[in-house]
C-alpha cells in the first residue's frame, strides 16, 4: 500500500454520479424525483382521461346543493332540504361523538382491566385475562354486528311498552316498561333519553352552519372557573400544609365552589327535562339514540379496552419492583403505592400506546358502516356519493377529513407526550 | 441404667401445617379472600360468572347438530327440552362449513388450496426453524398426515390425494437429506400456490417466475460494477420488460403447445377464510420487504427519500382501511389508463400490501430505532457498506426486535380481512354467513354462523399470539 | 405470496388496453364473457343461489345480451353491486351493462352519465307493513320509523311523500335488501319502503308473509332498467335490442319451446311473417347492422325465452313472489311494454 495518494485531481466525471459516494446520493434523489414526477404525471394524465371518457369534471359545487335524503342521528339541525356539505359536518359531527366517547369509556374500562389482571386475586386476574384474549383476538366487525344484533332481538318493541285502558282495568302490567323511574326506554330502535331543556337560555348563533349554543358555552365556562378556584383553594391548602404541617380541611370548600355556581347557573336558565313519551308507533320527546350508535360505542369500547388495558399492564410491569418495595418500605398503602409512586411513572410508558389506541378508535369508527351508522363514510362517503356521482372528490374529501384527525390527534397526544416525559438533567 | 438425660436420636415426623396455611383453605384465603376488597371482588366476579354461565351453558346444552332448516332445528329443541327452551343450530354449520371455509370454490377443486396450505406450512419451517433438520422433518410429516386426513374429509378422488402425497413425501425427502434447501421451496410457495389456487395454464406462474429470475440475474450482475441501488434499478427494468412485452407472448405460446395447467377457477368463487388467508398471507409477506424499503428511507439521510416515505406512512397510517378499501373499489381505475380493468381481489390484495407495508415500516422503524448507536459505528469500523451493514449487522437484529410487532400487525391484519366484505368480497363473517341465509332453509339464522367464525378467528390469533411470544422468549439473547 | 398475480396482471392489464378498443361490444366480443353488474341478491330480479347459479329477470336480460353478442347465454360474469357502488362499478368500466332494478331518473340521464336503454320492469315505490300494526294507508304513517336502502332513489322519494303530506318519521338507513328486512322482520322499524316488486319478492321470503301488508299507495314511478355508459350508442343499442327482441318473441309467440319449429316453418314458407323471419335471421341478416351474429335474435329465445316467460319463470304468479303482469303487459294487453318495430 502507497500513503496517502495525491489528492484526485480536480475535475468531476461523469462516472463520480454512480461510483463516489459524495455524489451517488445525489444521483438517486434526482432519478427518484424524475421518476416519481413521471409517475405523478401518468396518474394525473390517467385521471383527466379517465374523466373525459365518461364526461365528467372536478367539481365540488355539489356540496351547496340541496342534499334531499333525511339522517336520523343528527347533533346539529338537519332536514332534507340541507346541502350536501351539511350532511358532511353531520357525519364529522356523529363520527367525533363516537370516538370521543369511545375512546373516554375504553380509557377507563382499559386501566380499570389493566389494574385488576395483575390483582393477586385469583379468580378476577383469570377473568379479566379472558376478556381481553377474547376481545382481543376476535375482529371487531364481529363484536359491532353481534351486539346490534343482540340489541335488536332482544329488546321489546314499543307497543310493548303501552298500557291500555282495559289493561289498567285487568290489573295487567304492560310486556315491558321503561327504566330509571319511567325516563329511558329502550326497545329494539333504540334508546330514549331524556333531552335537557332550557326555560329561558341565553341563545345560539351560527358559524358556519353549525349552531352554537350559548348556554352551553356559558355552562362550561362557569364549570372551568371553578375547576380553577378550587385550584387556587388547593394551593394555598398545600401553602398552609408545608408552613405549619397540618392540611386545612378543603373538601366541602371545593363541593361548594365546584357544584354551587354551575347549579345555580342551570337553576338561573330554567333547567328542565323533557321525558320519552309512548305516542303513536314509537316514542316520542326525548332524545332517541339509535341501535347503531349503542352498537358502535359498546363495541368499540369493549374492544378498543382491551388494547388499553395491555398498554396499562405493560407499563405497570416496566416499573421495577424496587419502587413499590421502596414504596411499602416508607409506609404506604397499596392503593398509594399505585397513585403516587407507580402510576406517574408507568403513565410515561403507558401514553404513546394509548395515543395510537385513540387514533385506531377513530379510525375503525368507519366500521359502524356495517350497521349503516351515519358517520362520515355514511353520509359524505355514503349516500352522498351516490346520489351525486362524484366518487373522485367524495372519496378525496373523505379521505382528507381522517387524515386531519389522525394528524390533529396524534399531534396533540404528542404535545401531551413531550410534557410528562421524564426531564433528564 | 437410664440416663436422666432425655437424648432423642431419630427426627420426630413434622406436624402437617395448621388448616389455615395449607390446602384448599390457604389457596382460597390466599388468592380469593385476601382482603376485604379482594372477597368483595371475588364474590362480585363469581356471581358475574355465574350469570353468564345461567345464559350461556343452558343455550349450549340444547344444541342440535342434524336438521335441514331452522324451523326442523326449532322444532327439534323444542322436542328434545320443551317447548320455551332455546339452542344453537350447529346443523348449519355442519351442512355449510365447506363454504365457510372456500366460499363457492368448486368442490372437486378443494384439494388445492388444501394442499396448498399444507405446502405454507412445510415452506415456512425453514424460516421459523432455520434448517433444523428434525423441525423440518416434523412438520413435514405432520402436515402430510393431517393433508391426507383432510382431503380425505373433503372427499378428494384417491389421484389427486396421491399426487398431493408424492409431493409431500419428496419434500420430506428433501428435509430429511437436506434441510436447508427447504428454503428454495419458500421462495418458490409464491408461485405454487397463486398455481394452485387459482389454476389455469402452469405457464402464467412459470412466467411471472421467470420475471423475478430474470430480475435476480440482472441484479446480481449489475451490482458489482454499479452498486446495490442502481443495480436494482436496472434489474427492475429488464425484469418489467419482461413481464410486460414478452412473458404473454411467451407463456401463451407454451401454453398452447403444452396445454399444462389445472382447471381456472374465477377469483369471486374464492371466498370463506381461504380468501381471509389468501389476503392476509400475501398483505404481509409482501409488505415485509416494503416495510423495510420504507423504514429504511424513513431513517435516510437523503432528504427527498426521508421525505416522500415519511408522507407515504403517515398517509396511510392516517386513513381508515375501509376508506383505502372503497378507494381500490371506486378510484383505482380512475389513476389507470382508460379501460383497465382487472379484479377486485387483486386491488383489493394492492391496497392492503400498501396499507401493511405503512403499518410494518413503523415497527421495523421501532426495531431500528432500539438498537444501539455502537452497532451502526461498529459496522462503520468495519468498513462494510450501507447494504452489507444493513444485510450483516443492522436488519437481522432489527427484525429480531420487531418480531412481536410483525405479529401481531399481522393479527390485526388478518382481523381486517373481514372488511373486504363491505366491497362485495365474499369474506367468511359477512360474505358467507349472508350467502347462507339467502337459503330460505337458513333464513333468520344469527348466532351460530357468528360463533363458529369468531371461534376460528379466535383460535387462530390466539395461536399466533402464543406462538409470537414463544419466539419471543427464544429469540431472546440478552441478559442471559 | 401474490406479488406474481400482481404483476402478471399489470402486464395482462397492459396488454388489454393496449388492445383495449374503442367500443364494449368490442371489448366484449374480445373478451368472450359479458360482465353485468346484477343485484347483491333479490329473489325474482337477481340473485345467486347456494351453488352461485343467477338467477331473475335482471339476470335473464344480461343473458339475452350474452346470447346475443357471444352466442352463448352462458358467458355472463354476473358482479354483484350494492346500491351505492352500482353507478361507479359501470362507469369505471367494471361492468359492461348494468341490470340491477336501477331506476331511469333525469340526473342519472344527465348527471350521472349514464343512459338508459330500456325499461324491463315498470315499478312504483310502496311501503310494506305489519298487519297488526293497523294501519291501511301510508298517510297514517306519521312519527314512524321506515327503513330504507341507502343509495336508492327510494331515500329521495321517501323524503318528498313524508314532505309533501307534513307528516314526519325515522329513516333507518340499511345497506341492502337482506339487513333491511332482517332489521324489519325484528321489528326496528315499523315500514319497510322500496320497490313494489322488490316488496313483494321480500315478503314472499319472510317466515310468515300472511303477517304483513303491502299498503296501497304507490308513492312514484320507477321505471327500472338496463343501464350503459354514456357516449357508447353502438353498445347500447345491442343492450336494447337484445331485450326488444324477447319483447316481440312474446309478441310473436315465439318461445324456448317452439323457436326451431317456427324457423323451420318460416325458412320453408317465405310467405311467413315477415317480422319473424327478419327476427330469426330466416331473411336477410339483420345481426350485421349491429355488430353481432345474424342468428343473435334465436340465440336469445333458443337460450333464454321470451319475455313472458322469463317473467312467469321469475317473478309470475306461479312464483312465491306472485306479481301480475299489471303495466308489464305488452302493450296488444293493455300493459306498457311495447318494442319497435324490427325492421
Amino acid at each position: 500500500m502507497s500513503l496517502a495518494d495525491p489528492a484526485p485531481k480536480a475535475g468531476f466525471r461523469l462516472s463520480q454520479l454512480i461510483y463516489d459516494t459524495r455524489y451517488r446520493s445525489y444521483t438517486i434523489q434526482v432519478v427518484v424525483l424524475l421518476l416519481l414526477v413521471a409517475v405523478l404525471i401518468w396518474l394525473v394524465n390517467n385521471t383527466i382521461a379517465n374523466l373525459a371518457v365518461r364526461g365528467k369534471d372536478i367539481n365540488f359545487d355539489f356540496l351547496w346543493s340541496r342534499a334531499g335524503y333525511d339522517i336520523g342521528q343528527t347533533l346539529i339541525p338537519y332536514t332534507n332540504d340541507s346541502t350536501h356539505g351539511r350532511a358532511l359536518v353531520i357525519g364529522l359531527l356523529n363520527t367525533l361523538l363516537v370516538a370521543v366517547l369511545a375512546s373516554f369509556f375504553a380509557t377507563v374500562l382499559g386501566v380499570v382491566v389493566g389494574v385488576l389482571r395483575l390483582s393477586n386475586n385469583w379468580l378476577v386476574a383469570r377473568l379479566m385475562t379472558v376478556y381481553v384474549e377474547v376481545f382481543r383476538n376476535i375482529p371487531l366487525l364481529l363484536w359491532i354486528i353481534l351486539v346490534f344484533v343482540i340489541l335488536g332481538e332482544t329488546r321489546p318493541g314499543p307497543k310493548d311498552f303501552k298500557v291500555t285502558p282495559e289493561m289498567t282495568a285487568a290489573g295487567q302490567e304492560p310486556a315491558a316498561s321503561m327504566w330509571f323511574w319511567d325516563t329511558v326506554a329502550v326497545t329494539n330502535r333504540g334508546t330514549n333519553i331524556p333531552r335537557p331543556l332550557l326555560e329561558h337560555g341565553i341563545g345560539s348563533f351560527e358559524i358556519l352552519g353549525v349552531p352554537i349554543n350559548l348556554s352551553v358555552i356559558a355552562t362550561i365556562l362557569v364549570l372551568i372557573g371553578s375547576v380553577w378556584v378550587n385550584r387556587i383553594l388547593l394551593r394555598k391548602a398545600t401553602a398552609v400544609q408545608e408552613a405549619t404541617g397540618t392540611r386545612p380541611t378543603t373538601w366541602w370548600k371545593s363541593l361548594l365552589i365546584l357544584v354551587v355556581p354551575v347549579v345555580a347557573l342551570l337553576a338561573a336558565m330554567g333547567l328542565h327535562f323533557e321525558y320519552p313519551e309512548l305516542k303513536g308507533f314509537n316514542f316520542q320527546g326525548g332524545i332517541l339514540v339509535f341501535h347503531s350508535f349503542t352498537a358502535l360505542l359498546v363495541a368499540l369500547t369493549l374492544y378498543s379496552a382491551t388494547y388499553i388495558a395491555e398498554a396499562v399492564r405493560a407499563g405497570i410491569q416496566a416499573i421495577s419492583r424496587g419502587q413499590s418495595e421502596a414504596a411499602h418500605a416508607l409506609g404506604l398503602r397499596p392503593g398509594r403505592t399505585m397513585s403516587l409512586v407507580i402510576m406517574p411513572q408507568a403513565l410515561r410508558v403507558i401514553i404513546p400506546p394509548l395515543i395510537s389506541q385513540y387514533l385506531n378508535i377513530t379510525k375503525n369508527t368507519t366500521l359502524g358502516m356495517a350497521i349503516s351508522y351515519m358517520d362520515l363514510k355514511g353520509t359524505l362517503g355514503g349516500i352522498t356519493l351516490n346520489q351525486t356521482g362524484r366518487e373522485l372528490e367524495c372519496m378525496l374529501l373523505m379521505m382528507l377529513i381522517y387524515l386531519a384527525l389522525s394528524l390533529l390527534i396524534s399531534a396533540l397526544m404528542n404535545i401531551y407526550n413531550n410534557a410528562v416525559r421524564l426531564k433528564e438533567r | 441404667m437410664a440416663s436422666p438425660l432425655f437424648v432423642r436420636n431419630e427426627m420426630l415426623p413434622s406436624l402437617p401445617p395448621p388448616a389455615r396455611e395449607s390446602g384448599v383453605v390457604k389457596w382460597l384465603r390466599e388468592n380469593l379472600f385476601s382482603s376485604a376488597l379482594n372477597s368483595v371482588l371475588t364474590v362480585l366476579a363469581g356471581l358475574a360468572v355465574l350469570w353468564l354461565a345461567s345464559f350461556i351453558l343452558p343455550w349450549l346444552a340444547h344444541g342440535v347438530w342434524n336438521a335441514s332448516s331452522v324451523a326442523e332445528c326449532r322444532e327439534k329443541v323444542a322436542a328434545s327440552f320443551g317447548p320455551d327452551a332455546a339452542g344453537p343450530c350447529w346443523a348449519v354449520i355442519r351442512l355449510r362449513w365447506n363454504q365457510f371455509l372456500f366460499g363457492l370454490y368448486p368442490q372437486a377443486e378443494y384439494w388445492r388450496p388444501t394442499t396448498a396450505a399444507a405446502l405454507l406450512m412445510v415452506s415456512l419451517s425453514p424460516v421459523l426453524y432455520y434448517g433444523l433438520r428434525r423441525a423440518a422433518l416434523n412438520i413435514t410429516v405432520t402436515m402430510t398426515v393431517l393433508l391426507v386426513l383432510a382431503l380425505i374429509g373433503l372427499g378428494t378422488d384417491w389421484l389427486h390425494i396421491a399426487i398431493s402425497v408424492a409431493i409431500m413425501l419428496a419434500l420430506a425427502a428433501v428435509a430429511s437429506v437436506a434441510p436447508k434447501r427447504l428454503l428454495w421451496l419458500t421462495l418458490l410457495f409464491p408461485f405454487i400456490a397463486f398455481f394452485l389456487i387459482w389454476g389455469g395454464p402452469v405457464w402464467t406462474a412459470v412466467g411471472a417466475l421467470a420475471g423475478f429470475v430474470i430480475f435476480a440475474g440482472v441484479w446480481f450482475l449489475a451490482q458489482k460494477s454499479v452498486g446495490v441501488v442502481v443495480g436494482a434499478g436496472i434489474a427492475l427494468v429488464v425484469a418489467s420488460l419482461w413481464w410486460t412485452s414478452l412473458q404473454g407472448t411467451v407463456t401463451g405460446a407454451l401454453a398452447t403447445a403444452l396445454p399444462w395447467g389445472l382447471p381456472y377457477v374465477v377469483s369471486d368463487n374464492i371466498g370463506g377464510f381461504l380468501l381471509a388467508f389468501v389476503i392476509g398471507i400475501t398483505a404481509i409477506s409482501a409488505s415485509l420487504p416494503i416495510g423495510v424499503l420504507l423504514a429504511l428511507g424513513r431513517r435516510s439521510d437523503m432528504p427527498l427519500i426521508h421525505s416522500l416515505s415519511v408522507g407515504f406512512i403517515e398517509f396511510f397510517r392516517g386513513v381508515p382501511l375501509i376508506t383505502v378499501l372503497f378507494a381500490a373499489n371506486f378510484l383505482l381505475l380512475y389513476f389507470l389508463p382508460p379501460r383497465t380493468n382487472f379484479d377486485l381481489i387483486l386491488r383489493v390484495i394492492i391496497v392492503v400490501i400498501i396499507f401493511a407495508s405503512a403499518y410494518i415500516a413503523e415497527v421495523i422503524r421501532g426495531g431500528l430505532a432500539a438498537l444501539p448507536r455502537g452497532q451502526y459505528e461498529a459496522a462503520d469500523a468495519l468498513g462494510l457498506d450501507y447494504w452489507q451493514a444493513q444485510r450483516l449487522i443492522i436488519m437481522p437484529q432489527a427484525l429480531k426486535i420487531s418480531i412481536p410487532g410483525i405479529v401481531s400487525s399481522f393479527i390485526g391484519l388478518f382481523k381486517d380481512t373481514t372488511l373486504v366484505a363491505l366491497v362485495g368480497l365474499m369474506d367468511p363473517l359477512q360474505g358467507v354467513t349472508k350467502i347462507v341465509r339467502s337459503d330460505n332453509a337458513w333464513k333468520g339464522i344469527y348466532w351460530e354462523p357468528y360463533i363458529f367464525v369468531g371461534g376460528i378467528f379466535f383460535i387462530v390469533c390466539f395461536s399466533m399470539s402464543r406462538y409470537s411470544m414463544y419466539l419471543e422468549r427464544k429469540l431472546k439473547t440478552d441478559h442471559r | 405470496m401474490k406479488k406474481s398475480v400482481f404483476l402478471g396482471t399489470v402486464a395482462a392489464a397492459t396488454l388489454i388496453a393496449g388492445m383495449a378498443s374503442a367500443t364494449t361490444l368490442e371489448d366484449v366480443k374480445a373478451r368472450g364473457q359479458l360482465l353485468c353488474g346484477s343485484n347483491t341478491g333479490l329473489t325474482g330480479f337477481g340473485a345467486p343461489d347456494a351453488s352461485g347459479n343467477w338467477t331473475g329477470l335482471d339476470v335473464d336480460v344480461c343473458r339475452a345480451v350474452a346470447a346475443a353478442v357471444l352466442g352463448d347465454s352462458t358467458k355472463v360474469k354476473f358482479v354483484p353491486l350494492t346500491g351505492e357502488t352500482r353507478f361507479t362499478a359501470l362507469q369505471s368500466g367494471e361492468v359492461d351493462v348494468l341490470i340491477r332494478n336501477s331506476t331511469w331518473t333525469y340526473s342519472r340521464d344527465t348527471d350521472l352519465k349514464l343512459d338508459f336503454v330500456a325499461v324491463n320492469y315498470y315499478d312504483g315505490q310502496g311501503f310494506m307493513v305489519k298487519k297488526d300494526l293497523g294501519v291501511s294507508s301510508a298517510k297514517e304513517l306519521d312519527g314512524a320509523t321506515v327503513c330504507i336502502q341507502s343509495g336508492t332513489t327510494t331515500e329521495l322519494n321517501l323524503a318528498d311523500f313524508f314532505k309533501t303530506n307534513k307528516i314526519s318519521y325515522t329513516p333507518v338507513n340499511v345497506a341492502d335488501d337482506a339487513e333491511a328486512l332482517r332489521q324489519f322482520e325484528a321489528g326496528a322499524c315499523d315500514a319497510y319502503t322500496t320497490d313494489a316488486s322488490g316488496l313483494a319478492a321480500s315478503r314472499a321470503g319472510l317466515s310468515n308473509p300472511q303477517d304483513y301488508v303491502i299498503l296501497p299507495e304507490i308513492i312514484s314511478k320507477e321505471p327500472l332498467g338496463p343501464a350503459v355508459r354514456h357516449g357508447d350508442s353502438a353498445w347500447g343499442d345491442v343492450v336494447r335490442w337484445s331485450y326488444f327482441t324477447m319483447l316481440i318473441a312474446e309478441e310473436k309467440g315465439i318461445t324456448k319451446a317452439n323457436v326451431d319449429e317456427i324457423v323451420k316453418a318460416a325458412t320453408d314458407d317465405t310467405n311467413y311473417d315477415p317480422e319473424v323471419r327478419r327476427l330469426l335471421g330466416v331473411d336477410g341478416d339483420m345481426g350485421k347492422l349491429m355488430g353481432v351474429d345474424a342468428k343473435w335474435a334465436y340465440n336469445i329465445i333458443k337460450q333464454v325465452g321470451n319475455y313472458g316467460e322469463s317473467f312467469e319463470a321469475n317473478v309470475g304468479t306461479n312464483t312465491p313472489i306472485g306479481l301480475a303482469r299489471g303495466l308489464n303487459a305488452l302493450w296488444t294487453q293493455g300493459g306498457l311494454q311495447y318494442a319497435p318495430p324490427l325492421r
